[in-house]
């Protein structure tokens, strides 16, 4: 598998006025034309290790690597006006809530179109005609008047169908969807799940896909890397998740309630300092 | 003996074209020390329900009994001690400027009781919150933490009754699990009549043992915990939703219909 992304020993620390907060502590990891879970609580930096790779980390954030390269672009040396031609037309996001990502004052299907004109020379009308296609893409029944709404009218699974069309529009190489279904109910995620499956498979994309449910994230996914503090803990291929070795990704597993093995009181994770220590290369 | 018994239940939100029929004909009973679970989709009426039998909505029509008793409109102090609710989202439901320790005296100054510093230090023990955490502010401590406070503060009037409106949906799973068992064993000690809204089926089942399924403001099934589990449910909705939790299968996403 030719790696797409190449990551080796990111990190992202933000200066505060208590001093420094390491969010992202030495993470490695390549992925190829496949679906990459990362799992973690909340504070793990798993969302942090997402934004990095588009240096969208906020303004006090320190990003260093040993190596973040796409595509043979070094997304560490790479200028602001190249990194600005790689968001979004080459590596795109795609955000948890659809209420807080889309202009509330702007048609959804002009948001597509311009996320398209933004990364093409084509005349508006061909990009009119582009953002219906996606529409049907990613199952919006009726185009056309979907494309009139503004955002407000659309239901949370449509809004996220919509961000998913504008992120795939400039037909980009890496898709990273950050919690992209938790805001939304469960059939209706597994339903932009099945659209997120559909464009790695045709298209051949890579996804990574961050989320805090390593049960879903693993049924989903080929590989998972659960992230702890800042470090990852564990890959685990996604098939074999019960055989997950580390106790924090088996403390993670056993303290969720299923429906199928009832238990009187739940398992509750214990937290070992040890997990906080630097694993230096470990991960590798 | 019934703890809550409601009867007919319509909430009906705007007038004319904007009419919104939230909550259609509901009618369940919660026997005492019981626990019962309301789940469905967002917008399906589940959270509607507690907002009518808290009265935060005045905008029902129909029976609602507390302990034998038919609740009017108006909220009534002894009502209102007798059944307590734990809202979802921690972030939001405690005062960002009040102290945790003027959040649990609160309840108990308005209700005039007795022994307030007494009951504060034993509510927060009862949480598993040590005592050095009574002055901080919530944006001081954890998301689970702040579940905690949340629990304790409605603790603190001995309710029978407590409304619980997805009370772990903004937690960690980690976090989810210390929170499901602090409100079984509350639940045990006290024998606590708990009334649950989730989406999360599993969770439901954990707390509960008997489950009504909501859709589109009507009860579409009610059933018990192990007939949820034997996945030997008779209406389709209910086999969808249970279909589509937990794990994504890729030719079962693709087979959803929606209901209406």
């Amino acid at each position: 598998m030719t790696a797409l992304l190449s990551v080796k020993d990111l990190q992202v620390t933000f200066d505060t006025h208590r001093g420094p907060v390491h969010a992202v502590r030495g993470v490695s990891f390549d992925l190829g034309r496949e679906r990459l879970g990362i799992v973690g609580e909340s504070g793990s930096g798993k969302s942090q290790t997402g934004r990095a790779l588009l240096r969208l980390s906020a303004g006090n954030g320190r990003i260093t690597a040993d190596r973040m390269e796409f595509d043979g672009i070094d997304l560490m040396k790479a200028s602001e006006r190249d990194m600005r031609k790689i968001r979004g037309a080459r590596i795109s996001m795609i955000m948890q809530d659809p209420r807080y990502s889309l202009n509330p004052v702007v048609k959804v299907g002009d948001q597509i179109t311009e996320a398209f004109l933004i990364h093409s020379k084509a005349t508006k009308r061909e990009a009119r005609e582009r953002a219906m296609e996606m529409l049907a893409t990613v199952q919006i029944r009726e185009p056309e008047k979907v494309y009139e709404m503004y955002p407000h009218q659309v239901s949370g699974g449509m809004g996220q169908r919509v961000m998913i069309a504008m992120m795939l529009i400039p037909n980009p190489d890496i898709i990273i969807a950050d919690e992209p279904t938790s805001a939304l109910d469960v059939t209706v995620q597994m339903q932009v799940l099945a659209l997120l499956d559909d464009m790695v498979r045709d298209r051949g994309m890579g996804l990574i896909l961050i989320s805090h449910d390593l049960n879903l994230v693993a049924s989903f996914c080929d590989r998972v890397l659960v992230m702890y503090a800042g470090q990852v803990m564990e890959v685990i291929e996604a098939g074999n998740l019960h055989d997950a070795q580390h106790p924090y990704t088996k403390g993670l597993l056993s303290c969720v309630p299923e429906l199928q093995h009832p238990q009187d009181m739940l398992p509750v994770l214990k937290r070992d300092a040890n997990w906080l220590t630097p694993l230096g290369d470990a991960n590798d | 003996m019934q703890m809550i018994e409601v009867q007919n239940l319509n909430v009906t939100f705007g007038r004319g074209r904007n009419e919104l029929r939230a909550v259609r004909d509901v009618s369940f009973h919660i026997a005492k020390g019981e626990s019962f679970g309301l789940v469905g989709e967002s917008g399906s009426g589940k959270s509607t329900v507690l907002r009518a039998i808290s009265r935060l909505t005045r905008d029902w029509t129909g029976t609602i009994k507390v302990n034998g008793a038919e609740l009017s409109y108006r909220r009534d102090k002894a009502t209102a001690r007798r059944m307590q609710m734990v809202f979802q989202d921690p972030y939001g439901s405690l005062h960002p400027r009040h102290t945790i320790n003027d959040i649990l005296m609160e309840p108990l100054e308005i209700h005039r009781m007795d022994r307030r510093e007494e009951r504060v230090l034993k509510a927060l023990d009862e949480v598993g919150l040590e005592v050095g955490l009574r002055f901080r502010y919530p944006y001081q401590i954890s998301g689970g933490q702040r579940q905690r406070i949340a629990i304790a503060r409605a603790l603190i009037l001995e309710p029978e009754i407590m409304l619980l409106d997805e009370p772990t949906s903004a937690l960690d799973v980690s976090v989810q699990a210390e929170i499901l068992n602090l409100l079984k064993r509350l639940q045990r000690d006290r024998g606590l009549t708990y009334l649950m809204v989730s989406h999360n089926l599993a969770v439901v089942a954990h707390m509960c043992g008997r489950v009504a399924v909501m859709n589109r403001g009507r009860f579409a099934e009610e059933l018990t915990t192990d007939q949820l589990r034997s996945a030997t449910p008779s209406e389709d909705y209910t086999r969808q939703l249970l279909s589509a939790s937990g794990r994504y299968d890729r030719d079962t996403a693709k087979s959803f219909v929606s209901f209406e």
